[in-house]
């Protein structure tokens, strides 16, 4: 699959990357070269293969349903660029 | 032209879970902002997500509640989108294998029809935070209690071809979801939101019309409202030759309409992918068959059992297991009160729920339990007082700790059931009316009323009906 300029720009877009626009060709054919890299696993025959979500066989191990972490508001705070009334402030978001 | 309403509902229902999906913060409502994140909660770099054992038995519960394919491998994914209230940037939910498959529910329409509507899916994501807009100038508020609250989203067919059948169905899911106690249903504090996809096609036509997509709706007279609206809408837009966009509407309760989220005109584009932090979530036969055991009797079972067992009508048994609430009320009075089954389910679907009507209240918040309901019941039930009497000393109850019992003594309001004594009070009226006894031994029998309704007021109230009216029909004939 070829990447080319616009997927660049839409990728870009979703990630919310400003990205340079001299380098967006660049981008195009570097991505298109990894891709490649991925495509080679067309020519496996993986017909007979169950699709796995996670490279182990691995099984989630569940916890039981208990509050054991409160109070840490004060901590979290103390750290982040803008606090108010308990709520953490960030750019104006218009609905 | 005829054209064709169609309907599928998207229900988030949060899981009555204490603590997240994700993370061991409480989920409890109406903390102060952000006491309730942790570092899970708020995305910080390193962390790790470990799935509640809880959040998974209760998507269990709900497979088995509608009879549903359990997917016994099923895995989680990142739904990826920007939004402050939305700390890693990704949605933690389920995309390919989601942990229930198709099922189906029969819903009782208003008519009394039973229509069976398919369920695609129901998969457990974590819910976000919310966003505050309008408390500080120029900028916005993020609280992140919410944000990690297990939520099963609920997905139906397009089978809905009315708002009320939306509604019908959505009133179905609530009940069930409260019934196997997995969420508690609360629409005002968004513990079960709804979203509906709405399209029209022309009658006949196979076809799915192009859907408009109705958020924000918390209850389900605006749900059938903003259906009704958005359906009109779109008929209104083909008719005059335009189309329906696929988009994302929101209802406005104040306005009574849906409009466009101009925020998401570029298509969704999510790029869902396996979560690498969680392993797939394997469910065996032996974890089923545990939580079938403890699964509580369903409506339909319990609403069977209502009229085979109680012999009420199949109306009184439906409306008394529409919820768990009711039956479980319901049942209680019956067992302690000794009062016929009848009369029990007629004063709760009757005085007890106008009295919660008239204060805007659930029957969990009544202030009348059922043991004191009880009390009231058993005496209306041994004929210590009449239904009348019984829906007086039912407000004293309302407003006070008292029981039947207590107020009965202070009040003097035992029924009087003592012949001789009526008879004193008959005779008493009948002489001091003799122009209506000319009247009535004439043929004008409607005046017996009147004489009820005399001695009645002589004995303030407290006269047995069954009997006065026996004794009085004796004297009145002379």
């Amino acid at each position: 699959m070829a990447v080319d300029a616009k997927v660049v720009a839409q990728i870009a877009h979703l990630a919310r990357l400003h990205i340079d626009e001299n380098l967006v060709t660049e981008y195009a054919s570097e991505m298109t070269r990894v891709l490649a890299l991925a495509e080679a696993m067309d020519d496996v025959d993986t017909d007979n293969v169950e699709p796995m979500a996670h490279p182990t066989h691995a099984v989630q191990r569940l916890r039981e349903d208990a509050v054991k972490e409160t109070g840490q508001r004060d901590a979290f705070q103390a750290i982040a660029p803008a606090v108010e009334g308990g709520h953490y402030l960030v750019p104006q978001v218009i609905e | 032209m005829q054209w064709e309403t169609v309907i599928g509902l998207e229900i988030h229902a949060q899981l009555a879970t204490k603590s997240k999906i994700f993370s061991a913060s409480s989920t409890e409502f109406g903390a102060e902002p952000n006491t309730q994140a942790n570092a899970v909660d708020l995305g910080m770099p390193g962390v790790l997500p470990v799935l509640n054992r809880e959040a998974v038995h209760m998507a269990i519960k709900f497979a088995l509640a509608t009879n549903a394919e359990i997917g016994k491998h099923n895995v989680f994914a990142r739904k990826n989108y920007f939004y402050p209230d939305l700390p890693k940037g990704y949605q933690i939910s389920q995309m390919d294998l989601p942990i229930v498959g198709s099922g189906k529910v029969e819903v009782t329409l208003d008519d009394g029809q039973v229509k069976t509507v398919g369920l695609t899916r129901a998969h457990l994501e974590e819910d976000a935070g919310k966003s505050v807009h309008d408390a500080y100038p120029g900028q916005t508020g993020v609280d992140l209690n919410r944000a990690g609250t297990p939520l099963l989203e609920i997905v139906s067919e397009p089978d809905m071809r009315s708002a009320k059948e939306a509604v019908a169905y959505a009133r179905k899911i609530h009940s069930l979801v409260r019934y196997i106690e997995i969420c508690d249903g609360n629409m005002q504090e968004g513990s079960f939101r709804c979203d509906a996809n709405v399209s029209v096609r022309p009658a006949g036509e196979t076809k799915l019309g192009t859907r408009a997509e109705i958020k924000n709706v918390n209850s389900f007279r605006f749900l059938e409202r903003a259906i009704n609206f958005e359906v009109e809408r779109q008929i209104d837009l083909v008719e005059s030759g335009s189309e329906v966009v696929q988009e994302t509407r929101l209802y406005d309760a104040d306005k009574d309409e849906t409009r466009s989220m101009r925020s998401k005109e570029e298509a969704n584009d999510y790029r869902y992918f396996p979560d690498p932090d969680l392993l797939p979530v394997e469910i065996d036969d032996a974890l089923i068959a545990r939580l079938r055991e403890v699964m509580p009797e369903l409506p339909e079972a319990r609403c069977a059992r209502f009229v085979s067992e109680f012999k009420l009508s199949d109306y009184d048994a439906a409306v008394l297991t529409a919820d768990r609430a009711t039956a479980d009320f319901f049942e209680s009075v019956l067992a302690t009160s000794g009062a016929p089954a009848k009369l029990v389910g007629t004063w709760i679907t009757g005085e007890l729920f106008s009295r919660l009507n008239k204060d805007s209240i659930e029957l969990t918040e009544t202030p009348v339990k059922a043991d004191r309901f009880s009390g009231l019941l058993a005496r209306i039930s041994d004929n210590t007082i009449s239904g009348k009497i019984a829906k007086n000393i039912l407000d004293q109850m309302w407003t006070s700790e008292d029981n039947a019992d207590a107020i009965i003594d202070r009040e003097g309001l035992r029924q009087i059931s003592d012949s001789s004594e009526i008879e004193k009070m008959i005779d008493e009226v009948i002489a001091a009316n003799p122009s209506q006894l000319a009247e009535y031994r004439e043929g004008k029998e409607k005046l017996l009323s009147y004489f009820v309704g005399q001695v009645m007021k002589a004995s303030r109230g407290k006269a047995n009906p069954g009997q006065l009216n026996e004794l009085l029909r004796t004297r009145l004939k002379g």
